[in-house]
């Protein structure tokens, strides 16, 4: 491989990378308000939250993505930039699994708590950031790991629009080579790093968070759900 | 907005060609992801480092790659090295592959979760080691595990519109074909959606019925 081939590769990188952190932010936004919205005591927002996770879990991210890049800017008018239509279409799907992880931590926290909230008259509000929250976010971190690296394996999926992320410059340059067995390897092993950097990264940050509220970090290794297995 | 009823019809028989290969892809590689994370989960628990170091680090290695990639990779790589399969194949070999390492995790929690002692009377019984798998620890550790195998059959049916990529006609391949042909976007793309929508959740309330006949 030339250094011009190698240079595409590392704008793929890039690319890719930016789609992570994009997704992910719009994701974790999303997973936190509907997982909220969920557990709220009005039954129309709970019902509005659990149609909207059941929709976007229903479908599937490559369909997803199709119907951002082709259906929206005809049924719309919205021709939105590449890098935008898929974050939006992995952080809406990716999203939707998130909001299952926060309702299912902020269902796990001891009921006393948010009892002795009411008990303090603290305000919904104040109950929920300053109680509940607290408590469920360093229990969310290990499953929201797994949803990254998901999350980042979906981020190839934009390659078949034509964004040129990582999975599509392995693309150009098997065209350009011939060859495929090498830069395949070359960008699954890339691939393969990103995940351990970012699981890494996030056991750091499950044992800082649960070092704050006077918890270890879980000994054992975490069953990773899949990604979307419907109706719990 | 405007929705063309008439181009709803006209994709319908493309429609149901499509979830055929899809049902096709998912029985397949549902087949295959339940029988090879069984050996890995076994593998596992070989006791030498010699087995278990090379299974985990090629399991761990698969799980964190994009199942995309790896479907290309097969699909362009295995020719060049000789072996020829059809597109079909190919995808239902990467996808059963792919999902085989979630389930090889989801049996080892089921064989883990296996009281001590029903081992320690499988030894009391003298039971030869092949038979304290096949006729103790297997049927309760699997039964314990179908509702989360059940999981990953969903979760693998919304994996395989990417077969589409390696030019399987499954129902996003076929959507796009129509789509191509005609230049109607909007149609054949939500009616597959809506497909996958309700395909899985009717699979995820037969699910919770299994679910509630299995965990009594």
């Amino acid at each position: 491989m030339t250094s011009g081939l190698w240079e595409l590769v590392l704008k793929g990188v890039w690319v890719t990378l930016q789609l992570l952190v994009c997704s992910a932010l719009l994701a974790a936004a999303v997973s936190f308000v509907v997982g909220v919205a969920r557990t709220h005591r009005l039954w129309i927002v709970r019902f509005l939250a659990g149609f909207y996770t059941e929709v976007f879990r229903g479908t599937s991210a490559l369909v997803m993505i199709f119907w951002v890049f082709f259906v929206l800017p005809l049924a719309f008018g919205w021709q939105l930039v590449p890098l935008w239509a898929g974050t939006l279409a992995l952080g809406l799907t990716y999203g939707a699994y998130g909001s299952e992880i926060v309702r299912g931590a902020l269902n796990a926290v001891d009921p006393a708590q948010a009892e002795g909230g009411i008990a303090l008259s603290f305000t919904p509000w104040q109950r929920l950031r300053l109680i509940l929250l607290p408590q469920a976010v360093p229990e969310m971190i290990p499953p929201f790991s797994n949803l990254l690296i998901e999350l980042l394996k979906g981020t190839a999926l934009v390659s078949v629009m034509g964004m040129g992320d990582l999975a599509f410059s392995a693309n150009l340059v098997r065209l350009a080579l011939q060859e495929s067995a090498e830069i395949y390897a070359y960008v699954l092993v890339i691939y393969f790093v990103i995940a351990f950097v970012l699981t890494r990264g996030m056991r750091g940050l499950e044992k800082k968070l649960k070092a704050g509220v006077g918890k270890r970090p879980e000994q054992k290794i975490v069953v990773s759900e899949p990604v979307g297995g419907g109706v719990k | 907005m405007n929705w063309d009823w008439q181009a709803v019809s006209d994709f319908m028989p493309q429609f149901w060609d499509g979830l055929l290969v899809t049902l096709q892809a998912l029985v397949l590689g549902s087949l295959i992801s339940f029988t090879l994370g069984l050996v890995w989960a076994l593998l596992m628990r070989v006791p030498s480092r010699w087995v278990t170091w090379p299974v985990g680090v090629l399991t761990e290695f698969v799980r964190n790659t994009p199942l995309l990639v790896q479907l290309v990779f097969l699909f362009y790589v295995l020719p060049e090295w000789g072996v020829t399969f059809s597109a079909l194949t190919t995808g239902v070999v990467g996808i059963g592959l792919h999902y085989s390492t979630y389930t090889m995790q989801v049996y080892r929690a089921g064989i883990e979760a296996v009281p001590v002692g029903q081992w320690e009377a499988a030894t009391a019984l003298n039971l030869p080691l092949r038979r304290t798998w096949t006729a103790v620890i297997l049927p309760q550790a699997i039964r314990r595990v179908v509702p989360a195998l059940g999981n990953y059959v969903i979760a693998m049916l919304k994996d395989t519109p990417m077969l589409m990529v390696i030019t399987v006609l499954d129902m996003l391949g076929q959507a796009r074909l129509f789509s191509q042909e005609h230049f109607q976007f909007t149609e054949p793309l939500t009616v597959i959606g809506v497909a996958f929508i309700v395909i899985s959740y009717l699979a995820s309330l037969l699910l919770r019925a299994l679910e509630r006949r299995l965990v009594h």
